[in-house]
């Protein structure tokens, strides 16, 4: 339906203006923009929130929190630094592994498959995506964690030919005794590839489909198409998509808790890029150290790691939206 | 043409795109399948205790394997309802407002519930103790926790994505409609009440029940705000929740117990599942209307 800009003003225009001369319009008006109001307040009152209550810790440990890498109540010890490490490995991890699997399903679904059967996958991946993270780690407790350990980690562990490999060695080695940053990295990847995948096909979508006849015209090949045409002009879509992922994967608290370990590597920073070795994230040591916190300064210091959690993750998601926005506004254009 | 076809390039060029297709395919089989194997493990293993007498009993102290997660699911429909109560007025009032108004407060407001979205929902749990369960349990050493409290947590997770989809639903609505209501002299209350909303009506429906299918499995917000129960407990005090229970009989040493995570876990995918289906029936009823 052809909508002319005219049209648009009297409907959408200023609200202060025209149509609005009974009183009771002024009421609705006033009570919608009170609601959003209120809802950007809420938004600002988290980040408030949560530096108020950990203001405490802020005063007692300074950029220490930041800086140091060890936890320990007793000790009145608090540093932040191996969970966000951890953090970043068992995200980074996750990423590497889903994201080729992700573009290359969304390519799938959006360009290639036959019509029958995009509706059902694509319906199954929307499902798939919407399966709680505590299911997910019940299935890498009972039944990831087992198989990596009897099939990789175990057979790695004892392999003469891995521990002459330079970086190989180093990877593949550690505790491996079943929870672990390769269980948490590779449960990531399995949760996130349908949320990416998900994303990345409306993002696909969403470029004309004249771009690719125009192509097709030219004698193109299916996969020349897509890789110099296609993927091209959605590339910060997709780089927005994955990010949003990456963002998913940061803050993902329950499944990860279920199979990393929860316990900082044996290392003298705290820090260890060995698969093998169990782990702590900003989130699972949150959900683990609350149920011990005594009040005060530990639960002081757990507030300011959620406050850590918060800014880095609208720090990621204030780039993709970013990012997937100008993307659309370039396929607009 | 027979002499281009079998050009080394044009050959090249076609296997090329052959590979291509394959990976691509291969990548989304492997998708579906390793997501498969999970849905499936968890029926196979969910369905040993999925039983009436699961979902009608509490917990047996005395003869665990009789016992069942009864307290858990009044504790999360209450939460639900409460999550409901507060995300429906405050998501769908802002969401018209965004179809109602343009212009800068407007981006603003849209640009910060996206934020808000993608804030981890542990995020979302810990705000809702700082703000009420700290300074109540500072007074009151060891109280605070409470259904209402796990409600509001999970009623802010749903806001974002009840304005999202009320804002999309609205734009749907033809233009014409809202001229012709306001042409007639309606006023804009009256117009958006009685001609766009109740047009726009299925499609807000279905995105309130994804939005509840979607918090309704999260069990971080819940860990600082609801803390569990073992028995059945008023909403004012720390209640169950099935993804709390989920999560404390998956990490139980008990074989029994984890035996009935995996139940536990089938009863809640299931009821996620019937929200979501009922969802795209009910898009799919207000499309051939």
């Amino acid at each position: 339906m052809p909508t002319t800009d005219d049209q648009q003003q009297t409907a959408t225009g200023s609200l202060t203006s025209g149509a609005n001369r009974k009183w009771i319009d002024s009421v609705y008006i006033g009570a919608i923009t009170t609601m959003s109001l209120a809802l950007m307040t809420l938004v600002l009152a988290i980040g408030c929130a949560l530096l108020w209550q950990s203001m405490p810790a802020i005063k007692a440990l300074g950029p220490g929190f930041v800086t140091g890498h060890e936890w320990d109540d007793a000790a009145g010890k608090y540093g932040s630094a191996a969970f966000l490490s951890g953090t970043l490995y068992s995200s980074g991890i996750a990423i590497l592994v889903s994201v080729p699997i992700s573009i290359c399903s969304a390519i799938f679904l959006a360009e290639l498959a036959p019509k029958w059967i995009r509706l059902p996958i694509t319906f199954l991946i929307e499902l798939l995506a919407a399966i709680p993270s505590v299911v997910y780690g019940l299935w890498g407790i009972f039944v990831l964690i087992p198989l990596l350990r009897d099939k990789i980690m175990t057979p790695a562990l004892g392999s003469a030919a891995i521990a002459k490999i330079p970086i190989l060695k180093s990877l593949l080695t550690g505790a491996g005794y079943g929870p672990s940053m390769l269980a948490a990295g590779l449960l990531l990847a399995i949760m996130i590839t349908p949320f990416i995948t998900a994303i990345c096909r409306d993002i696909l979508l969403a470029i004309p489909t004249m771009q690719r006849d125009a192509a097709a015209g030219l004698g193109t090949t299916q996969a020349e198409t897509i890789l110099k045409v296609v993927l091209p002009s959605a590339a910060p879509g997709l780089i927005g998509a994955v990010m949003l992922g990456f963002g998913r994967a940061f803050g993902e608290t329950m499944a990860v808790t279920m199979v990393i370990g929860n316990m900082t590597p044996n290392t003298p920073d705290g820090r260890s890029i060995a698969l093998f070795d169990p782990g702590y994230t900003i989130a699972s040591a949150m959900a683990n150290k609350f149920t011990e916190a005594t009040p005060g300064i530990a639960t002081a210091a757990l507030i300011e790691l959620g406050l850590v959690l918060f800014v880095t993750s609208m720090l990621i998601n204030f780039f993709a939206r970013s990012l997937v926005r100008l993307a659309a506004r370039r396929v607009a254009a | 043409m027979t002499s281009l076809a079998s050009t080394p390039v044009l050959v090249q060029r076609r296997v090329l795109n052959a590979l291509f297709q394959t990976l691509c395919g291969i990548c989304a089989v492997i998708a579906i399948a390793v997501l498969g194997y999970v849905l499936w493990f968890l029926f196979r293993q969910g369905i040993t205790y999925f039983k009436p007498s699961f979902f009608t009993r509490l917990p047996d102290n005395v003869n665990p394997v009789l016992g069942g997660i009864k307290h858990s699911i009044l504790g999360s429909v209450n939460i639900l309802g409460i999550a409901l109560s507060i995300s429906i007025p405050i998501g769908i009032l802002s969401g018209v407002y965004q179809a109602e108004a343009n212009g800068k407060l407007c981006q603003v407001v849209r640009f910060l519930t996206d934020v808000l979205n993608g804030i981890p929902s542990i995020v979302i749990g810990l705000f809702i103790y700082a703000i009420w369960i700290l300074p109540y349990a500072q007074k009151h050493p060891g109280q605070g926790y409470s259904g209402i409290a796990g409600g509001a947590a999970l009623g802010i997770m749903m806001i974002p994505l009840v304005m999202r989809t009320t804002d999309e639903m609205l734009h749907l609505v033809p233009q014409s409609l809202w001229d012709a209501s306001l042409a007639l002299g309606t006023p804009r209350w009256r117009t958006m009440l009685f001609v766009v909303l109740p047009s726009a009506r299925n499609g807000i429906v279905t995105g309130v029940m994804l939005a509840l299918a979607r918090v309704a499995g999260e069990t971080a917000p819940l860990l600082f705000t609801v803390l569990g129960n073992e028995f059945l407990g008023p909403i004012t005090g720390p209640v169950d929740a099935l993804p709390l229970r989920l999560y404390k009989y998956a990490t139980s040493s008990d074989p029994v117990q984890n035996a009935m995570a995996w139940s536990t876990a089938l009863t809640l995918i299931l009821i996620i599942l019937i929200l979501s289906i009922l969802a795209r029936f009910l898009t799919r009823a207000g499309k051939r209307s």
